[in-house]
């Protein structure tokens, strides 16, 4: 496989960031930056990190189950995440969470027909002064109200 | 820039550059005495730097408020391996936002620390593990680290002293689990996060089994204003036995929401009504949680009297934690409360010990049926005497985490659980009897 040029200098970069010897330790941040660029962790994308690390391909997969940032399946262009925990509960993200679903149609970790937008139900993402939250992607929102998250999704439609 | 409006009550040290133009770049942090303490640690013995850092009465920002300068006193001396340093920006703890607002706005101060910390043990390179869910702080760091770099205070030379120390910046995917620190070592690793026995701690045998400085955020960012001012004179901003001020994240239902720098020992009363304009709608505290989620919960006429600092909290039976102090009013269901708690818990439990994967699963489930006013009273003693079977008897500190909100909430709002039961119960009367229902 190859990636963008911008994508292979970062992990040119990625890989001289361990001591020698420890190039496992770059496994992660390789999956997160190629996933950001294929979409998800395809087999064909495990069996390249394996072969750029110089592990078996069963160590990547031990890894992309582990974490919840890692996908098997191709997210949304947009991927919409919805903080309920306990912070963002407070100020109703409960309530948030299930305007998003009516909204978009979509249930936990679904993706819309078109693959431009998947919704998820997320854990707290840092936000907790400014609940609830919600991330597009990596870009945050804060204070989110039924409206604003209106806004956010039809922002994202409009061709760009 | 994410911060909130200054408040005359805070004292600001760790943020006193928040807010400059372009707060974030070298030239900010250097025209207003950036790297001035690390120059300053040039001149220093190691046992100068730690015993600076132990006068301080720093303890770790991170929650568990372990004193730092014992434990960077604990690396070895000498030791034929290399030694690393390693910072924690992993804040995944419910109620918790103020490492992301330190990075965010000043990145240079924590390099700073990173490098002073370097220099109190001998340690040639470092790594900031950051959250999977904040790339755009991990942005910032990579600028801020070139920036370093290209000024000389980071490379094979640093300042022409003959000093080295690389740092680089490594994301997470998403794992709570990745905030304990040898959890967090294994993901730096490249491996699942899931803690290591202990013995040995990361001070002998952290990073690839190397000695190592693991400390949060907000802990190395510390570090420069205890080196400027003196560690005597910062421990004197706090109270006795935790020194300093802490970065305190008011969230829930509070008027004034947001992340302030506040002395040990700042007054509840004073921080809720005053700093954060007291609670939403003129409501009463019915709950208050004083650092994350995973502290035991006091009421609200508990709460009140208390002081922000390690020694009042564990007085009152619960924890400073992470400063993530979450607020619930009148109105609030606990029972609900306390499941979104477990839910999490649960979600992230790693699955290596068996106490906990089985435990919060169980608990979830007993309380989720709870929720919905179904179960006896039974079902309540048994979700308080899961939590005491978890407590203390997991590898590490999540079990704990998931055991001390619960058993504090099912102790204390026992009878908002009862009331659920009863409310259900008398809706059903005349209605077909619920087989789920046992009187």
């Amino acid at each position: 496989m190859t990636f963008s040029p911008q994508l292979e200098a970062k992990l040119e970069k990625l890989l001289n960031s361990y001591p020698a010897g420890r190039k496992k330790s770059a496994l992660i941040p390789m999956l997160m930056f190629t996933q950001d660029e294929v979409g998800s962790i395809t087999p064909e994308l495990v069996q390249e990190v394996a072969k750029r690390i110089g592990i078996p391909p069963v160590q990547v997969d031990e890894v992309v189950t582990y974490y919840s940032m890692l996908h098997k399946k191709p997210m949304g262009k947009y991927h919409v995440q919805v903080c309920t925990n306990i912070s963002c509960l407070l100020w109703d993200g409960d309530q948030l969470w299930e305007h998003a679903c009516k909204k978009l149609g979509l249930g936990h970790k679904e993706v819309s027909a078109d693959g431009q937008i998947s919704l998820e139900e997320v854990e707290c993402m840092g936000a907790c002064s400014w609940a609830p939250a919600v991330q597009v992607n990596y870009d945050f929102h804060h204070r989110v109200t039924k409206e604003k998250f209106d806004q956010i999704i039809d922002s994202l439609k409009k061709p760009q | 820039m994410l911060f909130n409006e200054p408040s005359p009550l805070e004292v600001k040290v760790l943020t006193k550059r928040f807010g400059l133009p372009n707060s974030a770049s070298i030239d900010t942090y250097l025209a207003n005495g950036g790297y001035k303490s690390f120059e300053k640690s040039l001149e220093m013995t190691q046992e100068q730097i730690i015993q600076e850092v132990k006068d301080s009465n720093l303890r770790g920002r991170g929650g568990a408020g372990f004193p730092t300068g014992m434990k960077w006193g604990f690396l070895p001396r000498q030791s034929p391996k290399p030694k690393y340093i390693v910072v924690n920006s992993d804040e995944s703890e419910p109620g918790t936002c103020k490492d992301r607002v330190l990075i965010e706005n000043d990145p240079h101060l924590l390099i700073e620390g990173v490098l002073i910390a370097g220099q109190a043990v001998g340690a040639k390179a470092g790594y900031i593990y950051v959250r999977g869910e904040y790339r755009y702080l991990i942005d910032i760091l990579d600028k801020a680290i070139d920036e370093a770099y290209a000024r000389g205070y980071l490379g094979k030379n640093i300042l022409g002293r003959g000093v080295e120390f690389e740092l680089y910046t490594h994301t997470g995917a998403g794992a709570y689990e990745c905030g304990e620190e040898s959890a967090l070592l294994e993901s730096l690793e490249g491996n699942r996060g899931q803690p290591r026995i202990r013995p040995p701690f990361p001070a002998v045998a952290g990073l690839y089994a190397c000695p190592t400085v693991l400390n949060n955020v907000e802990t190395f960012a510390s570090v420069p204003s205890i080196l400027e001012m003196g560690g005597k004179a910062w421990a004197d901003l706090g109270v006795p036995k935790a020194g300093g001020t802490k970065l305190t994240c008011l969230t829930g239902h509070v008027n004034k929401t947001g992340v302030y720098e506040l002395p040990l020992g700042f007054p509840v009363e004073k921080m809720i009504n005053e700093l954060g304009g007291g609670i939403r709608g003129g409501k009463k505290m019915k709950a208050f949680i004083p650092g994350g989620s995973s502290c035991p919960v006091l009421t609200g006429d508990e709460a009140w009297p208390l002081t922000m600092d390690y020694d009042s909290m564990a007085k009152a039976g619960t924890m400073l934690g992470s400063g993530g102090v979450i607020i619930m009013d009148e109105d609030t269901d606990m029972v609900k409360a306390a499941l979104r708690i477990m839910h999490f818990y649960q979600h992230e439990s790693c699955g290596w010990c068996i106490p906990c994967r089985e435990g919060t699963t169980w608990i979830k489930k007993l309380l989720t049926r709870l929720n919905q006013g179904v179960g006896t009273e039974k079902d309540i003693d048994l979700v308080g005497d899961l939590s005491a079977n978890m407590l203390g008897r997991t590898f590490c500190p999540l079990g704990d985490a998931a055991a001390m909100p619960t058993a504090s909430i099912v102790k204390k709002f026992r009878h908002e659980f009862e009331a659920k039961l009863q409310k259900a119960q008398i809706s059903m009367a005349g209605a077909a009897k619920n087989p789920f229902v046992i009187v």
